[in-house]
C-alpha cells in the first residue's frame, strides 16, 4: 500500500532473518488444500478466529463490518509495524514456526520474495483463480508468480503528477506533459525562487524503479530462481537516467527525503511543487498537508515521448495468506471480502485507492469531487492511469533487500560526484552478489 | 523515537562542576576531594568547554519542550527552536492521551510494568549476585568473573533474534514475559554491584555479625543491605533507563500492540505518517516523546543525590 522511503537501519536484521527463512522454508510443503475452491459461505458460517497483520488504516472498518456480517468469525487485526518492520516480524515468525498470522499485508514489491520462499499459500487452490479480470492488470500481475496467486490486490498505486497549481501560476509555466517539459519547468521554478524546487529526491528505490518501469525498462527478469539484473543495457533505464541526471546535476531537486517532516512542510509552503507518485496520495495530502488545501491538482504523469499515455505502479499492497496459517480457508474468505467483496467500498469510503476494475470504472468513483483539489474529479485521472500501466515489469525475488541498499549505491549520485548510471551499476553488482549468496542463479 | 537527551544532561551534571583543586597546576578533573576546600582556580577554557557540552546536551530537550507546544500546522511553519503562533501544549497532551482510544496510556502502563518487574528484578538479582561474588569465596570465581565481563561486552541487540527463537519454542513470544525475562539479566549491573559490595562492606563487619550469631540471610538483610543502598540506587537507575528505552527486544518479541511499550508505540505513530492513507500526527509523536521522558527526568532528579554519594563511597579511606 505504500511507496515509502525504505530506511536502512533495520536492513541488517532483515538480511539475517531472510537467510534463515529461505533455508528454513525450503522444506515447507505447499500447505494448500488442493483442487477444490473453498466454499466461502459455509466456511464463514462455521466461523473461527484469524489474526491479520496489516498497517493499512481503512482495514479497521473492514474488520468491524466483516465481524458484524459474520458473527461467528473473530478477526484480530494487529499493526505489527509498517513495511520492513512487518516483514522482519513475519520472517521471524515463519522461521520460528510459531505465531505466524493467518493474513498478512505484503507490498507488491515484496510479494515475490515471500512467494519464492514458499512462505505464502497459493490462493489459486482456494478460489482466487476465479477472480481473473476482477483486478487491474498491474496489481494482478504483481501477485502472480508462475501459475500461483500469492495474494489478492488490496490497493494500487498507478502514478500521476500531483502539482501545486499556485506555484505554476506564479512562475508562469505550463504543467509539463513530457519529461523534457518537466526539466524546463524545473529550471524555471528554481530560477524564480532559489528555495523552490519542482520535486524532492534523495534517492528512493520505489520511485526510481517505477520511473524505469514507465519508460518501458525491464532491468529485472525472473524465471523461477534464474534471475537477470541488467541496468546497463536496459533502454528504459537510460531513458530515465538521461533526463534525471540533468535534474540532479543542475541541482533542481530539493535535497529532502520523502515522508520527513521537512517534506510535509515543503508540500505545504510550495517549495516542493510536484510529486510523481501513486494514486493513494490524495488521502495523505488531505491529512498531512492541510496548508496545501485548494492548491494541489492532479494531472497525467509526464511522458517520455509526447503523445503517449504510459504509466507505472508505485506502491500498493496485497493481502496474502502465509503458508503456515492454520486456518487458511477462513483467512482466504476474509481476504476475498476485503479485496474483492463488500470490503472494497468500505475502503474506498475511507480514502483508499482500489485495485478492482469495477470500482475504477464506476461513475460514482470517477466523478467524486475533491474539495482539497479545488473540486477536481481526481479519480478520473488516477483511474485512467491504472488502465495505462506498462505491462511486463517484474520485481526481484529479493527486492526488499535490494531496496534496502539503494541509498548506499544509487543514493550516492545525489550527494557526491557519481552518476546515476554508476550508482545503478553498483546497485546491480551488490544485488547480484546477494542473490547468488541466497541460492539464486543471477546473471547480469 | 528513543530520547537519549536527558541521560547525558543529568549524567553530565556531576562532572560539569568539578570541585576546586588547589594542589597542583594540572588537576585531574574528576577527583573531588572533600576537605581540601578553599580557593577555586577559574579556567575560562574549561568554562567554555563545559558550557558547550551543557548546551549540546540540553538543546534536544529544549527543542522537544518547545515543539510539544505547537500544533501540527505550526510545526511546519515556524522556527524549530522558538514557539509558534499558538500554545497548544495542553491540547496536544490531551490529544496524545486520547488518540486511538487512549492507547498511549496503555503503553505507559506497560512500560511501567516492564520497568518495575524487569528493572526491579534485574537490580534484585544483581544485588544478590554481586554481594555473593564480592563476599564469598568459591571455586570457579575467576571463571564467573570472565563470563560476567564477557557478557558486559555483548550488546543485547545481538542476542535478540536467538532469544526470540528460544522464546518462541517455549511459547512465550507475544507475551509480557518475553520482554520482562530477558530484562532480568544485567551483567553490567552485576559487575557494578560486585565491585561496590567489595568496597562498601568491610569484611570485618560481616565477621563480627557472624560471631554475634547472625545467619547469612540476617547478615545480608540487616547489615549489608543498608550499606549497599547507594549502589542499589545506581544499578536501579541504569536498569530503569535501559528498560524504559528498550526498543529492539520488544520489537522482535511483541505482535500485539496492546502489550507495546512506549518506544514501540511512538515509533508506530511516527511510521504512520509514511504510509498511504496514514494520518500524520507529528505533534502527538513529539508530545508523546516528551511525556515518555518525563518520568526518567523525575527519577534522575529524585535519585541523583543517592547516586552521587554512591559514586564516592569507598573511594577514600575512613
Amino acid at each position: 500500500m505504500t511507496a515509502r522511503p525504505r530506511r536502512l537501519i533495520r536492513g541488517t536484521a532483515l538480511v539475517g532473518t531472510l537467510a534463515l527463512a529461505l533455508t528454513a522454508c525450503s522444506s515447507t510443503d505447499d500447505g494448500g488444500t488442493g483442487g477444490e475452491a473453498v466454499d466461502t459461505a459455509s466456511v464463514l458460517e462455521t466461523g473461527g478466529e484469524i489474526t491479520v497483520w496489516a498497517w493499512e488504516p481503512t482495514l479497521e472498518d473492514v474488520v468491524t463490518d466483516f465481524e458484524a456480517a459474520y458473527p461467528n468469525v473473530t478477526v484480530n487485526l494487529e499493526n505489527v509495524g509498517t513495511g520492513n518492520d512487518q516483514y522482519t516480524a513475519l520472517q521471524n515468525a515463519i522461521a520460528a514456526g510459531d505465531g505466524v498470522p493467518d493474513v498478512a499485508q505484503v507490498e507488491y514489491y515484496a510479494v515475490p520474495q515471500f512467494a519464492i520462499s514458499e512462505s505464502l499459500a497459493d490462493l489459486s487452490d482456494l478460489g482466487a483463480s476465479a477472480l481473473d479480470g476482477t483486478f487491474t492488470t498491474g496489481p494482478w500481475g504483481s501477485v502472480r508468480s508462475g501459475d500461483g496467486i500469492y495474494g489478492l490486490p488490496m490497493d494500487s498505486g498507478p502514478m500521476a503528477l500531483f502539482y501545486n497549481e499556485e506555484v505554476f501560476t506564479e512562475v508562469g509555466v505550463d504543467v509539463p506533459t513530457t519529461w523534457d517539459e518537466y526539466l524546463e519547468a524545473a529550471r524555471a521554478i528554481h530560477e524564480a525562487d532559489p528555495k523552490a524546487y519542482i520535486a524532492n529526491d534523495t534517492g528512493d528505490a520505489g520511485f526510481t524503479t517505477s520511473m524505469i518501469w514507465q519508460a518501458g525498462g525491464q532491468p529485472y527478469t525472473v524465471d523461477g530462481t534464474d534471475v537477470t539484473i541488467d541496468f546497463a543495457g536496459d533502454e528504459g533505464t537510460s531513458t530515465f537516467t538521461e533526463v534525471w541526471q540533468q535534474l540532479v546535476d543542475e541541482e533542481l531537486l530539493a535535497p529532502v527525503s520523502s515522508w520527513s517532516d521537512e517534506w510535509y512542510q515543503g508540500l505545504g509552503d510550495g517549495s516542493i511543487a510536484t510529486l510523481t507518485i501513486g494514486a493513494w496520495m490524495p488521502a495523505n495530502l488531505e491529512s498531512g498537508v492541510p496548508a496545501g488545501a485548494g492548491k494541489w491538482r492532479v494531472a497525467e504523469m509526464p511522458q517520455w515521448e509526447a503523445g503517449q499515455h504510459a504509466t507505472a505502479e508505485n506502491g500498493g499492497s496485497s493481502l496474502a495468506v502465509p503458508a503456515a496459517s492454520a486456518n487458511a480457508e477462513l483467512a482466504y474468505a476474509f481476504v476475498e471480502y476485503a479485496t474483492a467483496g463488500d470490503g472494497v467500498q468500505t475502503r474506498v469510503d475511507g480514502g483508499a485507492f482500489p485495485a478492482t476494475t469495477a470500482e475504477l470504472e464506476s461513475d460514482e468513483f470517477r466523478g467524486k469531487e475533491f474539495e482539497y483539489f479545488g473540486g477536481q474529479q481526481v479519480n478520473e485521472v488516477l483511474a485512467d492511469s491504472a488502465a495505462n500501466v506498462v505491462e511486463g515489469w517484474q520485481y526481484l525475488p529479493f527486492q526488499v533487500y535490494a531496496n534496502s541498499i539503494f541509498n548506499d549505491t544509487v543514493g550516492q549520485a545525489y550527494v557526491s560526484g557519481t552518476t546515476l548510471t554508476d550508482g545503478l551499476a553498483a546497485w546491480q553488482q551488490q544485488s547480484v552478489a546477494y542473490g547468488n549468496d541466497q541460492g539464486f542463479t543471477v546473471s547480469e | 523515537m528513543t530520547v537519549p537527551a536527558p541521560v547525558p544532561a543529568s549524567a553530565a551534571a556531576p562532572t560539569v562542576t568539578p570541585a576546586p583543586s588547589t594542589r597542583r597546576p594540572g588537576p585531574r578533573l574528576r577527583t573531588p576531594r572533600p576537605g581540601t576546600g578553599g580557593r577555586g582556580r577559574k579556567s575560562p577554557l574549561l568554562t567554555v568547554l563545559t558550557t558547550l557540552v551543557l548546551v549540546y546536551a540540553l538543546v534536544p530537550l529544549v527543542w522537544l519542550l518547545i515543539n510539544a507546544t505547537k500544533t501540527q500546522a505550526d510545526l511546519f511553519s515556524s522556527f524549530g527552536l522558538w514557539f509558534g503562533d499558538s500554545f497548544a501544549l495542553w491540547d496536544n497532551v490531551q490529544a496524545t492521551l486520547a488518540y486511538d482510544d487512549g492507547v498511549f496510556v496503555r503503553w505507559f502502563v506497560n512500560t511501567v510494568l516492564y520497568v518495575v518487574l524487569g528493572a526491579g528484578g534485574a537490580t534484585f538479582l544483581a544485588v544478590l549476585g554481586g554481594y555473593a561474588l564480592a563476599k564469598f569465596d568459591f571455586p570457579g570465581k575467576r571463571g564467573v568473573f570472565a563470563v560476567v565481563i564477557g557478557a558486559v561486552a555483548v550488546p543485547g541487540t545481538a542476542l535478540a533474534v536467538p532469544t526470540f527463537l528460544m522464546f518462541s519454542q517455549m511459547g512465550l513470544t507475544n507475551t509480557p514475559w518475553a520482554v520482562i525475562v530477558p530484562s532480568l539479566i544485567s551483567p553490567f549491573g552485576l559487575y557494578l554491584m560486585w565491585t561496590f559490595a567489595a568496597e562498601a562492606i568491610p569484611g570485618e563487619l560481616l565477621e563480627a555479625a557472624r560471631i554475634d550469631g547472625a545467619g547469612e540471610f540476617r547478615t545480608f538483610f540487616r547489615v549489608s543491605l543498608p550499606l549497599l543502598a547507594p549502589g542499589i540506587v545506581t544499578v536501579l537507575l541504569f536498569t530503569t533507563v535501559a528498560t524504559w528505552n528498550n526498543y529492539f527486544l520488544p520489537l522482535i518479541m511483541l505482535r500485539d500492540s496492546s502489550w507495546y511499550p512506549l518506544t514501540l508505540g511512538l515509533n508506530a505513530w511516527n511510521a504512520q505518517a509514511a504510509t498511504a492513507g496514514g494520518e500524520a500526527i507529528f505533534n502527538l509523536v513529539i508530545t508523546g516523546a516528551l511525556l515518555t521522558i518525563l518520568p526518567l527526568v523525575v527519577a534522575f532528579l529524585f535519585l541523583q543525590r543517592f547516586w552521587q554519594s554512591g559514586l564516592a563511597a569507598g573511594s577514600v579511606k575512613e
